[in-house]
């Protein structure tokens, strides 16, 4: 192990790390953004509507990250959507966990009893009022140990925007590897930075669990 | 045939005249569950500030009614009306076509309803649960709301708990605050959902208590379904006996309780008061 290329490694390691940080911070909130758009569109929406929406969550949920990415990044274009590739990257990472965090969603409404909207329609609250103040209240302290979860597991598959070139942590170690022939250490670091990031989000999660869960 | 005694009878509170126009009128009311009927053409009426007991063997209808009222289900043919508008349906064109939602919001803001399940939304507190609906459907102003909030649960004798979350409180107080909650949007019409059967024995009298309280100093019309015979007896003007989905009997409650005319409601008065 060569501790001082780790340390001159280090400066551009974590630029690579912050575009990481960067795709999964935008990325998780796309995913949370959409999927709540979604779980309401299936809930409230029509039929016509909310079926179609439905399936293409199925086949998004059913299709490889990967194969995601590269359709974004390589085929749009041909349609004419030219994307820059961290924002192919985030697009990606977002649409593709919305449709996990639309299902946590969903059982976390499941899990809101009915007599609450019950309650609400008797006191003829307004629909707006009825999701924000009655059921979504409710429902987040429910999902935020599963939202928790896919927040990680997003972070952990950032590496997969290596293959649309965006220049992220294991971008950065595998150019530095390759050009010093040094990848025990490059790699290694990569796998230390991804732990520490990972323990760091697992912990801030628990301790948002104990306050939501305190009320 | 149903047996019934005249509405208009004596012990309606205020002098009716005989055209008074009801303030619940349910025609030829079908609710059906897949090949289960419910409700099969009833019909009857509510005068205002009636108090109204719905008494009968489970699933013989009485919670259906209440929940067709609150718009909680709808008919599944027939017609309901709320001093004199259409609740179920409304009008279009001079013709009356199905309720739309709209519609709905509009006739059940004069109706509140007291749940069995107690219902209060656990992550407000007490005054949030009462005054959400005010400020947000009535369009109150928050002083306002708070000021009736402060009211309403000094009445149900719960001002000092104003600030707490209802978890803490227990399921008596809880439905206290649900009733205070209900009555905040000032209904002409309160249904009450069999509210004290999922309570602890011991704290049936306390909301028991607070409905009484309300029936004599108030002429809000209550309709209840309730297994609670004493309470029928004192606060109701009338007793309803349903089975299958049909009333059986109807009449004020000192004639059912102590000659009921009908089979039925004989042997269900006497498996009831077995039980108690």
């Amino acid at each position: 192990m060569d501790w001082g290329f780790v340390g001159a490694a280090v400066p551009d390691l974590l630029s690579g790390l912050r575009y990481t940080l960067l795709a999964t911070a935008l990325g998780y909130v796309l995913a949370l953004v959409l999927g709540l758009a979604v779980v309401i569109v299936r809930r409230g929406a029509p039929r016509v509507v909310a079926t179609p929406v439905f399936w293409v969550m199925e086949f998004i949920r059913s299709t490889p990250l990967l194969v995601q990415l590269f359709f974004v990044f390589y085929v749009l274009p041909s349609a004419g959507v030219s994307l820059s590739p961290l924002t192919a990257g985030i697009i990606a990472l977002g649409v593709h966990y919305a449709a996990y965090t639309a299902e946590v969603y969903r059982s976390g409404l499941d899990g809101v009893p009915t007599g609450q909207w019950e309650a609400a329609r008797a006191l003829s609250l307004p629909g707006g009022r009825t999701w924000g103040a009655v059921v979504l209240p409710q429902a987040v302290r429910r999902v935020i140990p599963a939202l928790g979860n896919y927040l990680i597991a997003m972070f952990k598959d950032t590496p997969l925007l290596f293959a649309i070139t965006v220049p992220e942590l294991l971008f950065e170690a595998n150019r530095l590897g390759g050009e010093n022939f040094k990848y025990l250490e490059t790699i290694s670091a990569v796998g230390v930075l991804f732990i520490a990031v990972s323990v760091l989000s697992a912990a801030g999660i628990r301790l948002l669990e104990r306050r939501y869960a305190a009320v | 045939m149903p047996q019934s005694d005249d509405n208009n009878s004596a012990e309606v509170p205020k002098a009716r005249e005989a055209e008074e126009q009801p303030l619940v009128r349910f025609e030829n009311v079908v609710k059906r569950y897949g090949d289960n009927v419910v409700l099969d053409e009833l019909d009857f009426n509510v005068l205002p500030g009636q108090r109204v007991t719905l008494i009968g063997p489970s699933g013989s209808g009485k919670t259906t009614i209440l929940r067709l009222l609150m718009t909680l289900e709808q008919v599944d043919d027939g017609v309901i009306w709320v001093d004199g508008d259409p609740l179920s349906h409304m009008y279009r064109n001079g013709a009356l076509v199905r309720a739309s939602q709209k519609h709905q919001r509009g006739v059940r803001k004069k109706i509140g309803m007291v749940f069995q399940q107690l219902n209060l939304f656990p992550n407000m507190t007490v005054r949030r649960n009462i005054t959400e609906a005010p400020v947000h459907t009535l369009g109150m102003s928050r002083d306002e709301a708070d000021e009736r909030a402060a009211e309403l649960l000094e009445m149900v004798g719960l001002a000092d708990r104003i600030d707490e979350h209802p978890t803490r409180l227990s399921g008596g107080q809880q439905q206290r605050v649900a009733i205070a909650r209900a009555l905040a949007m000032r209904p002409e019409i309160l249904l009450l959902d069999e509210v004290t059967s999922a309570l602890d024995p011991e704290l049936v009298a306390g909301v028991l208590d607070v409905l009484r309280e309300i029936a004599r100093t108030t002429d809000i019309t209550m309709l209840a379904v309730t297994h609670e015979m004493g309470f029928a007896k004192d606060v109701s003007h009338r007793v309803l006996m349903f089975d299958r989905g049909q009333i059986v009997e109807d009449g004020p409650p000192e004639r059912i309780f102590s000659e009921p005319r009908e089979e039925r409601t004989k042997s269900f008065l006497h498996a009831v008061l077995e039980a108690g």
